[in-house]
């Protein structure tokens, strides 16, 4: 009985070893381990030995099943791995074939750039306010305190409104922001913190850093204690937040009528970080925006004491802003349109 | 306003070096805009102020000759020139030499282009440097002839420490005409660097006649005339003006003409005061009137233009005609020139108003214009005339007549503003010592009297006619103190919230929608042509805006339609892609009478070409009805509008078979569909083009972020599909409404899965094919009322349709 089943170890070790793939173990399985084979045979014939033989017949019999099953389940487990492989190979794709792209458009930068300005001074507490870009001479330069024939009149070439609509110069189409500080305030009373975002227009030749229509965003704080020192606060914080933590600004007297006392606003240049280069005209400064506290005439004009509110505002170009901030050398590009400029903006 | 330093150098100590100085500047408000330096290349071992010994003929040319040069080296240098201004026999002229090595410009090249000088050899003579013109040394555009320079210049030093020098190119802000001078410009750096101030000394021997006998004058239109001075000078004589006043002029960016003109021009840079000068003996009847053109039409000015002259233009004239444009410019007839023995001097206040206006009307801007439309100093001509009849008899000799003849206005008092100093802390967020606060405004000539302590009575000198109000007190002492000191502070929060408008909040949404569906954004100009309106023939009511003075006939029209600049958007691009889906939220303006326009907001949509990218796994289709509709449903759901439609449209613009209106509720919100073929041609454009445009402030009065929550049934949904023929005239839309009216309470939902015509659909009909959802929210359905539904809508379909079971 023990010659049998070393013979039948052996050769049922030699054809698991021959077995190749599942189907072939599974019919192993079936021959030695199942039901009806040799070894389940083997050990009923164990009670049909004589009782002096059966316990070691037994015991060889018995370490025999346990040893094939555990042969048979670690080929098994080769096996399957053996087959998930080549499975997996059947079925390999080309993962660097590009993927099926939902098609998505894209923002014109200009609204991207205007989005992140409004963003950022909305966290400051400032509201938005949108004015008629069709304006009377009154709005645009009267009640800004810069009355007809003023010399600062020069600052602005302004696009005129022909008759019938407009009589004598009355209406305009708007040089900035700026009339809709008189707009906003004779709208609400202060406290006033708000921005204006808008199109403006100039008559005027357009070039690489000029055009005749482009964006502005107005800035108009009003409130008792308005200093300075909040309009420095307030705009070098934009900087930042707009251009990165680690800007420098400069803040210089200018003059524009409607302010008093007037600044510009400057930042080192972020092309050659301050040593001076094309972009900053060598100077290492960029000038960002003009800005100023509130012309005390501007706020009589609107009915506010001068005495008791003070107020800054600002006014900055959102195309300059947008050109600083993604490399654009041409102010063409914006309004040209060309889907070849829009398609890199895919923010 | 070019500045040289040496003639700032006359008013004030310059205790800083040039960059440092041009930074004060600008953050004071005087920007900098260039810093130029003259003289920067002139060597100075090869360079130097020499002095003509000898001039002796050139042996083999007649328009040559040879200078003998001493240049304070041992040996004298001979070179060969040929400058008209050096004569054979002549000795003694100061010279700027050169000599080997030196960089100089090369006059005859025709853009600025440096060279190095070697030793020449010159028909035959070997010249080892050369006698410089003022091109030659980069001073000016002047090569008929070499420098001369002053008697008094030291002989062998180098040419730099001479004539060298820094120009500072300032840009002056206009309320500030006082500081179109260097002697303003002096006064600002005095304040901004803590130096002494020196204007210049006016004085000089009064030995001629009482100028009142010599001339009379009458201001005959005193509202645009504040003032008139007139000095008189006898007996000058006609020459250039020493050479270095010639180059303080040139420097400046002036050209120097003679020593009267350019006293005149003098005193302008240096005060700020245009002065006019009349060759006395051409004024006629020896009397100015100042006075409006009135009848005079025309009148010759002194760069031989004849003008034409408006009633209101202010002249100057004599006893029998205009002698001049006040304020702009002089006449010919009246002009100095070389036969000019006696001068006559105006310096003068006219109405800066009045002088713009002119100077528009005539397009004649002037040096003199430029300053009076600014507004100056009432005070400031006497001063001005003084100045101009003193250095007129230092380079050209003559005699000044006693006094001035000055006829003005009562003159307006100085002003006086009261002046807390607890506004600086009011206005910049810190406070000012009282010191320094008036040792600057003192600095700039501002008188202070302290009334109270911490409260000034402020007098402001009279060129300072911007200083109005306190806030104006304040930017003299924060900007002199430098912006820098003031502290950067966070604002506070506001009081109450902000106003943001509702419809900008929808705009980005919309916009958010729009780029989700694969369009990109454009932005387009809103002044469009005359052509491109026609090209799409579209009528209004009114007139449309229009701008009276456009740059070119492409940017004229307020555009009442976003279409037209869309349409050529989309053409553009399709030249360069297959595919093309833009779209622009922008304003339109209508007109409307005695007020500014309407400004609506409007959504324009624009595709054509290719549906989807180029991909190894794409189809290629192109873009139709469907797209763009699909884009606008979307859209109208995402703004929360269920109650849209779209009704069958024929609009000129638009292909009539292929258009439809959107109405939401009762109001039609725009049009969408295939634009008319014909005006895509004339945008060569060959794709079929889909276009869209909305009144969106219509749309959006109608959106809503709220949506009503409807409770998702736990019970299985039962789906069946059914497929009908009908006639093919019966829109896809009334069937499924008696789908979804037939199959109440249960129906959820049915799809439209399949559009079929042909065989074995009769011709005239088509069959659609629906997927119906039933289900109910408190329980499963049963087959039979599954059933009883579907044969209901069936039903239904074929009472109210005509329609039949397919298969
Ligand atoms: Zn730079």
């Amino acid at each position: 009985m023990l010659e049998k089943i070393k013979s039948l170890r052996e050769k049922a070790i030699q054809e698991l070893e021959a077995s190749a793939d599942s189907n072939s173990l599974e019919e192993w399985k079936r021959t030695y381990l199942g039901k009806k084979g040799f070894v389940t045979q083997l050990l009923r014939q164990i009670g049909s030995l004589p009782p002096e033989e059966r316990p070691k017949a037994g015991e060889a019999a018995n370490l025999l099943r346990d040893e094939l099953t555990q042969l048979y389940e670690e080929k098994a487990s080769a096996i399957k791995e053996a087959e998930r492989l080549q499975a997996a190979k059947a079925q390999a794709i080309d993962v660097t074939l590009p993927g099926r792209r939902p098609q998505i458009g894209a923002l014109h930068p200009v609204t991207q750039t205007l989005r992140e300005i409004i963003e950022i001074f909305s966290r400051m507490g400032f509201g938005v306010y949108e004015g008629p870009e069709v304006e009377w001479d009154e709005y645009n330069f009267g009640l800004l305190n810069i009355p007809p024939e003023h010399p600062a009149r020069d600052m602005w070439d302004t696009l005129y409104i022909a008759p019938p609509y407009g009589k004598d110069g009355n209406m305009l189409l708007r040089t900035h922001t700026s009339p809709d500080q008189i707009r906003v305030m004779e709208l609400t009373k202060p406290p006033i913190r708000v921005v204006v975002p808008g199109r403006c227009y100039r008559h005027e030749a357009t070039d690489a850093s000029h055009e005749w229509m482009f964006y502005q965003v107005e800035g108009l704080a009003v409130d008792k204690g308005i200093t300075m020192a909040h309009l420095k606060g307030v705009l070098t914080t934009f900087v930042r937040e707009m251009f990165g933590k680690e800007r420098k600004v400069r803040f210089r007297c200018d003059y524009f009528p409607f302010v008093e006392p007037g600044a510009d606003m400057a930042m080192d240049c972020i092309v050659c970080g301050g040593k001076g280069c094309r972009v900053c005209k060598f100077t290492g400064w960029l000038e960002i925006l003009g800005a100023g506290m509130v012309h005390p005439q501007v706020l009589r004009n609107v009915g506010i004491d001068p005495n008791i509110y003070t107020g800054f505002a600002f006014g900055m170009g959102v195309e300059r802003i947008a050109m600083l901030k993604h490399k654009i050398d041409d102010i063409r590009y914006f309004y040209a349109n060309d889907l070849r400029f829009l398609k890199q903006f895919r923010a | 306003m070019k500045v040289p330093l040496s003639w700032l150098k006359d008013y004030v100590e310059i205790k800083l070096p040039p960059e440092q100085l041009a930074y004060k500047l600008t953050m004071a408000g005087f920007e900098v805009a260039e810093i130029h330096r003259v003289g920067e290349l002139w060597d100075r071992d090869k360079v130097f102020v020499g002095q003509i010994v000898e001039v002796k003929p050139h042996p083999n040319a007649d328009r040559l000759t040879i200078a003998v040069v001493d240049y304070g080296a041992s040996e004298l240098v001979e070179v060969v020139t040929g400058a008209p201004n050096i004569k054979v026999g002549q000795s003694g002229q100061k010279v700027a030499l050169a000599l080997a090595g030196a960089r100089l410009v090369d006059p005859y090249a025709p853009q600025k282009t440096y060279f190095t000088l070697k030793p020449t050899k010159i028909r035959g003579v070997l010249s080892p440097g050369m006698v410089c013109s003022e091109k030659e040394l980069d001073l000016s555009d002047e090569h008929e002839t070499v420098i001369i320079l002053p008697d008094d210049a030291p002989v062998g030093i180098p040419l730099a420490d001479y004539l060298g020098d820094i120009i500072l190119d300032i840009e002056v802000p206009t309320n500030r005409p006082d500081c179109l001078s260097i002697l303003g410009i002096a006064r600002e750096v005095a304040a901004l660097t803590d130096a002494e101030f020196h204007p210049p000394i006016i004085d000089y021997p009064e030995e001629g006649p009482e100028a009142k006998e010599l001339v009379e004058v009458e201001i005959a239109d005193s509202d645009l005339c504040s003032r008139y001075t007139a000095a008189v000078v006898l007996g000058v004589e006609i020459k250039p003006s020493p050479y270095l006043v010639q180059r303080r002029l040139r420097a400046a960016g002036m050209r120097p003409i003679n020593n009267v003109v350019d006293a005149t021009n003098y005193v302008m840079l240096e005060l700020g005061q245009p002065i006019h000068a009349f060759d006395y003996d051409k004024i006629r009847g020896r009397k100015i009137i100042v006075r409006r053109a009135r009848e005079d039409r025309t009148f010759t000015t002194l760069d031989g233009i004849t003008r034409s002259l408006f009633p209101d233009t202010l002249l100057i004239a004599d006893a029998e005609g205009p002698v001049a444009i006040a304020g702009v410019m002089g006449g010919m007839e009246s002009e100095v020139t070389d036969k000019t023995k006696n001068v006559l001097i105006e310096s003068a206040n006219f109405n800066r108003v009045s002088i713009r206006r002119t100077s528009r009307l005539l397009g004649l801007r002037t040096e003199a214009s430029l300053r009076f439309e600014k507004g100056l100093d009432p005070y400031l001509p006497p001063e001005g005339g003084k100045r101009t009849a003193q250095l007129i008899k230092e380079w050209a000799g003559g005699t000044i007549a006693k006094g001035l003849v000055d006829v003005h206005t009562p003159l307006p008092p100085r002003r006086t503003i009261t002046f807390h100093l607890s506004e600086l802390e009011r206005f910049i967020g810190i406070s000012y010592p009282k010191e320094q606060v008036s040792s600057i405004l003192g600095k700039l000539g501002f008188e202070l009297k302290e009334e109270e302590p911490q409260t000034y009575t402020v007098t402001v000198p009279t060129h300072r006619g911007d200083v109005t109000e306190p806030a104006d007190l304040v930017e003299e002492v924060a900007r002199i103190a430098g912006y820098d000191l003031i502290p950067t502070e966070m604002i506070p929060a506001p009081s109450s919230p902000q106003i943001f408008p509702e419809l900008l909040k929808w705009e980005e949404a919309a916009k958010d929608v729009l780029v989700a569906c694969g369009l990109y954004e454009v932005k387009t100009y809103a002044l469009i042509s005359q052509e491109l309106l026609d090209q799409f023939g579209l009528s209004y009511p009114l007139p449309l805006l229009s701008v009276a003075n456009p740059m070119t006939p492409e940017h004229v029209f307020l555009r009442p339609t976003l279409l037209p600049s869309l349409l050529r958007t989309l053409a553009y691009n399709l030249r360069f892609q297959d595919g093309v889906k833009i779209f622009e939220l922008a304003r339109v303006y209508l007109p409307r009478e005695n007020d500014l326009p309407q400004e609506r907001i409007t959504l324009a949509i624009a595709m054509a070409g290719e549906a989807e990218e180029l991909s190894w796994f794409g189809s290629s289709r192109r873009l139709d009805f469907f797209d763009l509709k699909g884009v606008v449903e979307e859209l109208v759901e995402r703004m929360g509008i269920s109650n849209y439609q779209f009704i069958p449209a024929d609009e000129r613009a638009f292909f009539p078979g292929q258009t439809a209106w959107l109405k939401v509720g009762e109001d039609t919100i725009g049009i969408l569909g295939k634009l008319n073929p014909d005006i895509a041609e004339a945008f060569e454009v060959e794709e079929e083009v889909f276009m869209a445009e909305f009144n969106f402030e219509a749309l959006a009065s109608h959106a809503s972020s709220r949506r009503e929550f409807k409770p998702v049934s736990r019970y299985p949904a039962v789906v069946q599909d059914i497929a009908v023929v009908v006639d093919e005239e019966i829109p896809a839309e009334e069937v499924r409404k008696v789908i979804m009216e037939a199959g109440k309470p249960f129906i959820r939902s049915a799809v439209l899965f399949d559009l079929y015509r042909g065989k074995p659909v009769p011709p005239g009909k088509k069959s659609l094919a629906y997927s119906l959802t039933f289900q109910a929210d408190d329980r499963t359905l049963t087959d039979k009322e599954v059933t009883k539904l579907r044969e209901r809508v069936i039903r239904e379909l074929e009472r109210k349709l005509g329609a039949t079971l397919r298969g």
